[in-house]
């Protein structure tokens, strides 16, 4: 017996070890590490100044123009152009704006608001020195301090934003424009709904290829389905990546959209939901298929001993 | 023709016309094996068992799989891990069973090394498990290929391509292994009927005939004592338990067996639950794209060893290596010069040959995984030619061993 549980030992370091090599250690060598800032957004100072969102809504509607591009379900201010128009006119759709306030941080959407190319951390694409201007126009200001006025804006959208957020909606409004997610039925624009007559899906199929035709322009490359990128990269990844593309993949055209802490989880917990659907299930069945085999040992060991019984 | 009395029982009846009393007798109850063993003896049956594992559950796969490049990816991803119930539960046993296996077998192998179990009669047992592992190989790779994600597709491209002999550029035969240029269609069906017909079929074969192997030299035992069965045998049955030195097959060995399976199906299952992404590498979750090469290609781990051996070399010498080290282990009986049937720990320089071996394997599997540059590139070289060294050393040692 002890002789056996000696073998054991050994047998167990070297799966250890082997294990070791091949996982953590292999994985730590081939991946460059990579500091998250835990979406704090400690680059972007913050201006001090207290928003007033009455004040935010008129310049939203108004001096700002955001409701020229952008659309704001909550206020009922309906998008100025459909999905396929707008991917034509700026290359990708401009989010409806009703969950911004919840789904960015309010620092990196004042700095969006001020300079889009930056706070998107895609100024090597967009250099307005060249004559290539970022599709979001910046906000010069509307005649006051410009820094109050932003803070008034970011207080607006902050003022809008739903208490609950669904994690579909997060994803939608955050990389919905750019992202596909087929396994949950959601494609660049939106939720694919369901046809009657096979000339209508084809129909919704051709916008999307069209839509898709534009994103590529822009973007130089159809960005990836995400319906299972959860099992595709690790957390850290998704974590690093999301927070600041260009740390992860250098010169890549995906902005660093800014999400707040709760937006990224948000987000992360619909790439599971399709990704990665079994979670739930295996922490049920889990427990009680080990309890068994552990109660199955038990009974075979009993088994054995009865059955060496005299044997030595 | 045989002259048939009325059966008294279900048994008679099918003793009269299979034996099965015999059958019985021969392959179970008076089966003897030696008392002195270890629950390393007990890996052959948690083969058998996770084998039977990877039976059941890849026969619920086949009925959802799509062997199609268009559909392969989302009817295993989506169809079979969300729309399938329970779908996700077999697909993470068959995924868990195909990696563990190939430690059990591992380790079932270096068991063998270890107590010298390949020698003296047990040479054709040898022979018919490196059958089986190289079996196995060939059926985890084709599995590989179904899922048809990135490192499916390029795992399959510069598997295939090794084919071409290097310098001998031999691309038709590449295509002709690949029934296109590159993979595609025609590599994914005949990846797909390699691996849920053709090699199963082999595989059974081959446990048939390993297990048939085993039956007349027996299994050996811890201290590689060589006595005579039928005596002990004799002893036995006469209820001198004790004093002999087998027990049969069936209930006594079995029932041991079936306490270590239940041991091991306790970490198996902690695995399929709880621990599942090691057998399942995140880069096969993106769909195959051709025109997209990953930033690093490697094998499943188990086949990382051979494939350090043929990453340091230039590629002549590499594929050469590599053919090597794939057919190096059917030799093991016959560079063995040593009549010595014991543990290696008895077998003076063997001693050191055997943990020298399996650290340099090891070793191996690191540094193939590891990107090949710098000091991970002169680590792989120097196992890779240690692993030479060993072989080029084993039947010399192994002539001056003292006979025990
Ligand atoms: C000229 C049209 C235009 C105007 C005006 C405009 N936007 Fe945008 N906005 C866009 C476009 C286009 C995008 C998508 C850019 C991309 O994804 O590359 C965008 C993206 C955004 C995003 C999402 C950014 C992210 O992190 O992913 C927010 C939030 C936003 N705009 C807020 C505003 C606010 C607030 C205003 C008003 C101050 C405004 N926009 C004015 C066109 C506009
Ligand atoms: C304005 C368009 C845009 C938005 C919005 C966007 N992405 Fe991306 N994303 C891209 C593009 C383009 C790529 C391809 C990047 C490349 O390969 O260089 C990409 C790639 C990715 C990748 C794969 C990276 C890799 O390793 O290949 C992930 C993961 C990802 N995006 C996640 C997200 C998530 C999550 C969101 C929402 C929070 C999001 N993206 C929002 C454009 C976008
Ligand atoms: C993968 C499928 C395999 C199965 C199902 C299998 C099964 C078995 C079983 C049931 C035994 C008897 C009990 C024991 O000693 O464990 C055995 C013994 C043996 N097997 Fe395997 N085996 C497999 C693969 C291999 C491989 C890959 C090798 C090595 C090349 C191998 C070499 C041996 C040897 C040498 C013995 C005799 C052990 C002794 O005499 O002590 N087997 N096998």
């Amino acid at each position: 017996m002890n002789k056996e549980l000696k073998i054991f030992g050994v047998v167990a370091i070297f799966t250890l070890v082997l294990y070791w090599g091949v996982e953590p250690f292999a994985h730590s060598q081939m991946h460059k590490h990579v500091e998250g800032d835990n979406f704090a957004y400690s680059e972007f100072k913050a201006s001090g100044k207290k928003g007033d969102a009455v004040n935010g809504k008129a310049l939203v509607t108004g001096a700002a123009a955001c409701t020229g591009c952008h659309g704001i379900k909550a206020i009922n201010a309906p998008a100025p152009m459909d999905a396929s128009m707008a991917g034509a006119s700026y290359g990708v759709n401009p989010p409806d704006l009703s969950t911004a306030g919840a789904l960015y941080d309010a620092r990196f959407l004042a700095q969006l608001i001020k300079n889009p190319a930056h706070a998107l951390k895609v100024e090597h694409k967009f250099d307005p020195a060249k004559g290539k201007m970022h599709p979001m126009t910046q906000f010069y200001g509307a005649g006051g301090d410009i820094d109050q006025e932003i803070a008034d804006i970011v207080a607006f959208l902050k003022s809008i934003a739903p208490k609950e957020m669904s994690n579909k909606e997060a994803f939608e409004n955050a990389c919905g424009r750019c992202h596909a997610n087929r396994y949950g039925k959601m494609s660049q624009l939106g939720e694919t709904p369901k046809f009657k007559y096979k000339k209508d899906e084809l129909k919704h199929q051709v916008a999307i290829l069209e839509y898709q035709d534009k994103l590529k322009a822009y973007m130089g490359k159809l960005p990836p389905d995400l319906s299972i990128i959860i099992r595709a990269r690790s957390e850290h990844f998704l974590e690093t990546f999301i927070e600041n593309p260009q740390s992860q993949l250098p010169g890549t055209s995906m902005p660093a959209v800014g999400l707040s802490h709760e937006g990224f989880e948000k987000v992360m917990a619909y790439l599971s939901e399709t990704g990665d659907p079994s979670k739930p299930a295996r922490g049920e069945l889990g427990p009680l298929v080990l309890i068994f085999f552990i109660v199955f040992s038990g009974l075979a060991f009993l088994w054995k001993k009865e059955k060496w019984k005299g044997h030595h | 023709m045989a002259h048939f009395e009325k059966a008294n029982s279900v048994g008679e009846w099918l003793d009269q016309r299979l034996a099965v009393n015999t059958l019985k007798r021969v392959l179970a109850f008076e089966y003897w094996i030696p008392k002195n063993i270890n629950f390393l003896w007990a890996m052959g049956m948690v083969l058998a068992a996770t084998f039977g594992l990877l039976l059941i559950s890849g026969i619920f796969l086949l009925m959802y799989y799509q062997p199609n490049v268009e559909t392969a990816f989302d009817s295993v991803n989506y169809t079979i891990m969300t729309e399938v119930g329970y779908g996700w539960l077999w697909r993470h046993i068959h995924g868990v069973g195909a990696s563990v296996v190939f430690l059990i077998i591992y380790i079932h192998m270096f068991t063998g090394i270890y107590y010298g179990s390949y020698k003296r009669g047990r040479e054709l047992i040898w022979l018919s498990g490196m059958g089986l592992f190289v079996a196995f190989s060939a059926e985890a790779f084709s599995g590989y290929m179904l899922p048809w994600g990135q490192m499916s597709y390029w795992a399959g491209m510069v598997i295939t391509n090794l084919f071409s002999g290097g310098s001998l550029e031999a691309y038709g035969l590449v295509e002709w292994i690949r029934g296109d240029y590159v993979p595609g269609q025609a590599f994914l069906t005949r990846f797909f009927m390699l691996h849920v017909l053709l090699l199963p079929l082999v595989i059974i074969g081959l446990i048939v005939l390993h297990f048939g192997t085993l039956r007349i030299p027996h299994v050996n035992n811890q201290d590689g004592e060589d006595f005579d069965f039928e005596e002990a045998a004799r002893l036995y049955k006469e209820g001198n338990i004790k004093e002999s030195k087998v027990i049969p097959f069936q209930p006594v060995f079995l029932a041991k067996d079936i306490f270590v399976m239940g041991v091991y199906f306790i970490l198996f299952f902690y695995l399929v639950f709880y621990h599942f992404e090691f057998a399942m590498d995140p880069v096969n979750f993106d769909p195959a794209d051709g025109l997209k090469t990953p930033a690093h290609i490697y094998p499943e781990w188990y086949f990382l060893w051979s494939y350090e051996i043929l990453r340091p070399f230039s590629k002549d010498l590499g594929l050469i290596a590599f053919a090597i080290a794939q057919v190096i282990f059917f030799a093991l009986p016959f560079l063995d010069k040593s009549e010595n049937v014991a543990p290696a720990s008895r077998r003076g320089l063997f001693k050191f040959w055997f943990w020298a071996m399996l650290i340099d394997v090891l070793i191996l599997t690191f540094m193939g995984k590891l990107p090949p540059q710098g000091i991970w590139n002169v680590i792989g070289l120097i196992a890779a030619l240690a692993f030479f060294a060993l072989w080029i050393a084993l039947p010399i040692i192994t002539k001056k061993e003292k006979k025990l």
